[in-house]
């Protein structure tokens, strides 16, 4: 064993924390105090909840220490390093011992994220050293002929991690079987879903697995050129993404004679996307790479027969791409022992929202929904009641609580009504109203529709303004009938799957949760107490000491009373802000 | 409906006065002849101004040989794009779902109010520019707001309006 390693979390969400800062400031002391220690830094370990993560590893074994401030960074330094002596309050991982917090990790499956958080995702010799390339170098001292490539991918059963669900064995074959002097590899980076960070996390942790797997790609499509189309929002795995490509073209697994194999030219070029979630959709993100709008087309022809400047393309997502390697190194069965008869392998989820562990955790297919909220989650962190969760993003749909022993693949998910998606899952407890979601989700597509469809266009409006009117305690007689009428009317006419599945929000939440809907219609309520239109605040004449806080936060001065009186709210001043329920120390307000 | 867009932005679609445009000259010699252009051009337009100046429209559109109603389509059909200056400082405040469920609405209603500016607008001083944007991707620190480089996390109304006070007092500290 050489010298104590200290690694901290750059990752995005680290960042976010405050990681940046931390490292700086170990960096400083390591210099001012001539420590004898290696620093280094990797990317998200999916432990976001803990973040900023500093890990040190010495002789004794690894330490993961969360939630570093620069205070307690140096705290750790002066008692491990200097004085070899661990601090144990901040542990949340070692090898050493169990801590609770080691229930996130157990039964959990790494294979897509098998280097996330394990190495520094800047230096290409820590990939390597971890199996990195070993597949590309395989195929090609085998000898291996494109058909034998596609036969493991499509006997490993992987699909389509984007969201679709396609075989991603099957689509290299149609890619391969066009012929053509040019043909193209694209990695969808696109991940416009609001609560998704799997893709982001993944490039940011591991791009040199995404490189690996579109030149494995390529080879088994005879690609002659690859593209990367990532949304700009994403600085840190663009630059990330950067560094990879260069760093691979210096080692010759890109550009002329790529990975050693003669007369293979593949290289790959990075696009940023520019914002617009209609792009995730294949023929809309060609259209945007070409510079134009990024608007859906017909298929067929599909982009495997005639995708980028009209030449065969196969497309994938990130997490697919991610998969790859690690499936040419250990052997198709080996992957299809995750998983279920027709969703093989372990897919990646973004856990957030009232969760208590929220971060990125990847199982196997076919584990439920209650063992990911609760087991990986640790449950909802107030005392509040778990009611839902929401898979799929604005394409997807809730899957109400008594649902939650669901199994999570393709098939048992799509019979819910959501959709498995790219990975999102947004957890909701009670106070989560369920119009509001479908709201919300309805406003996004709404904004994101590109508006070449007619009922894609109006349609989301029309069913925006229902729901507005529903939220907002003007919801009439009939207004459910239209929203479902509406919905199929929009699911039939819309060419692509912006438009196909915007309603579904709706749909699901008025399968599961149509007494909410009927709440607000009817009885002009929200039972979350979430709308706040619909919410009124009274003051308890029984608990109301007269202390006169609430009076005086009130914004709109609608709070009366005199010094030791019982005050009253003026319901037509009263804007529902809650300011007064949060700042009364006596729960002497109450909202119904 | 992305036709939203184009109708806000016209409104003031404006022509940087003093926009010096040998500044694309670079730009124009890297792109020339190229195919699939038009987007990267646009970005590099936009970091180089802040914004799409009117003129640098016209200017690109002959030196490269872009279709002008095109180009005004692609920029106002991605959300990135920005046909007028921006404040100082934009916040972005995230309303994804994780966000959402986390209240990220009074937020932006704290920042309205204390900024006086709607979502989308430019403060009076133009110091600021209010934004709603999908995801930040911080999910696990919700309700998140973004100014620069700097990600604000497990926000309130009155957390988010302090930082915006601390921002505009460092301002006027500085030396003009």
């Amino acid at each position: 064993m050489g010298k104590t390693k200290v690694i901290v979390g750059l990752g995005s969400c680290g960042i976010a924390a405050g990681a940046g800062k931390v490292y700086e400031k170990i960096r400083a002391l390591k210099e001012a105090e001539a420590l004898d220690i290696v620093l280094s830094k990797t990317s998200c370990a999916g432990m976001c909840y803990r973040e900023p993560l500093v890990e040190i590893i010495d002789e004794s074994g690894s330490y993961l220490y969360g939630e570093i401030t620069e205070d307690k960074a140096v705290e750790l330094l002066n008692n491990h390093i200097v004085n070899d002596n661990p601090v144990k309050e901040y542990i949340v991982c070692t090898d050493l011992y169990d801590t609770p917090d080691k229930k996130f990790f157990d039964g959990q499956v790494k294979i897509a994220l098998r280097n996330c958080g394990m190495i520094d995702p800047e230096n290409i010799d820590e990939y390597e050293d971890r199996g990195g390339y070993e597949a590309i170098k395989k195929i090609i001292s085998g000898g291996m002929k494109p058909q034998e490539i596609i036969k493991v991918v499509m006997e490993s059963g992987l699909r389509g991690r984007g969201g679709g669900g396609f075989l991603t064995g099957l689509k290299w074959k149609f890619t391969y079987n066009s012929k053509s002097a040019e043909k193209y590899v694209i990695c969808n980076a696109d991940e416009g879903d609001p609560g998704a960070f799997m893709d982001r996390s993944l490039l940011e942790g591991d791009p040199h697995s995404v490189v690996e797997g579109m030149i494995i790609a390529a080879l088994a499509v005879e690609a002659t050129a690859g593209v990367i189309y990532c949304r700009a929002e994403y600085p840190l795995a663009l630059k990330r993404l950067d560094i990879a490509i260069r760093q691979a073209r210096g080692k010759g697994y890109l550009g002329k004679d790529a990975g050693g194999k003669k007369d293979f030219g593949f290289d790959i070029s990075i696009k940023e996307g520019a914002g617009a979630f209609v792009c995730g959709e294949e023929t809309a993100l060609i259209a945007s790479v070409e510079g134009k709008r990024g608007m859906p087309g017909r298929r067929p022809p599909f982009p495997a027969a005639s995708g980028l400047w009209k030449r065969p393309t196969n497309i994938n997502n990130v997490e697919t791409f991610a998969n790859i390697p690690w499936i040419m190194n250990n052997g198709a069965k080996e992957y299809a022992k995750y998983g279920t008869e027709n969703s093989r392998g372990t897919k990646v989820f973004a856990l957030a929202g009232k969760i208590r562990h929220g971060g990125l955790v990847e199982v196997p297919m076919g584990i439920t929904i209650n063992d990911i909220v609760f087991k990986l989650g640790g449950g909802i962190p107030s005392d509040k009641s778990f009611k839902a969760v929401q898979l799929g993003g604005p394409s997807g749909g809730c899957i109400p609580s008594w649902l939650s022993d669901t199994r999570v693949d393709y098939e048992s998910v799509n019979a819910t009504g959501a959709i498995m998606g790219s990975g999102g899952m947004v957890v909701m407890d009670e106070s989560t109203c369920m119009v509001d979601i479908a709201r919300f989700f309805l406003d996004f597509t709404r904004k994101e529709s590109c508006g070449k469809c007619t009922f894609c266009r109006i349609g989301t409006m029309r069913m925006l303004e229902i729901l507005n009117r529903i939220t907002d305690g003007g919801g009439e007689e009939g207004d459910i009938q239209k929203l479902e009428e509406l919905a199929e009317q929009i699911k039939d006419s819309s060419l692509c799957g912006l438009g196909q599945t915007a309603p579904n929000p709706v749909l699901t939440t008025i399968r599961y949760f149509r007494d909410e809907y009927e709440a607000h219609i009817h009885q002009k309520k929200c039972p979350a107490k979430s709308c706040k239109k619909l919410l009124t605040y009274t003051v308890n004449d029984h608990s109301c000491t007269g202390c006169t806080v609430c009076a005086r936060n009130c914004p709109v001065d609608a709070i009366r009373g005199e010094r030791k009186q019982v005050h009253v709210i003026d319901q037509d001043l009263c804007i529902r802000c809650g300011i007064c329920f949060t700042k009364c120390k006596f729960e002497a307000v109450s909202v119904s | 409906m992305r036709v939203e867009r184009v109708k806000r932005e016209r409104r003031d679609l404006a022509s940087g006065e003093n926009t010096d445009l040998r500044m694309l000259d670079g730009l124009v010699r890297k792109y020339s002849g190229k195919k699939g252009i038009m987007i990267p051009v646009l970005q590099e337009t936009q970091s180089i101004y802040g914004f799409l100046p009117k003129e640098a429209f016209k200017k690109l559109s002959v030196e490269l040989q872009l279709n002008l109603s095109d180009m005004y389509g692609v920029a106002t059909f991605y959300a990135q794009f920005r046909l007028a200056p921006v404040g100082k400082y934009i916040i972005k405040v995230c309303h994804g779902t994780a966000c959402h469920v986390q209240n990220a609405g009074t937020i932006t209603d704290a920042l309205e109010e204390a900024l006086k500016v709607t979502d989308g607008g430019t403060t009076e001083d133009d110091l600021f520019t209010l934004e709603s944007v999908a995801c930040l991707g911080c999910c696990s620190l919700a309700p998140v707001m973004m100014i620069r480089d700097d990600t604000y996390g497990k926000l309130t109304g009155k957390e988010a309006v302090r930082v915006i006070k601390e921002i505009r007092l460092k301002e006027k500290e500085l030396p003009i």
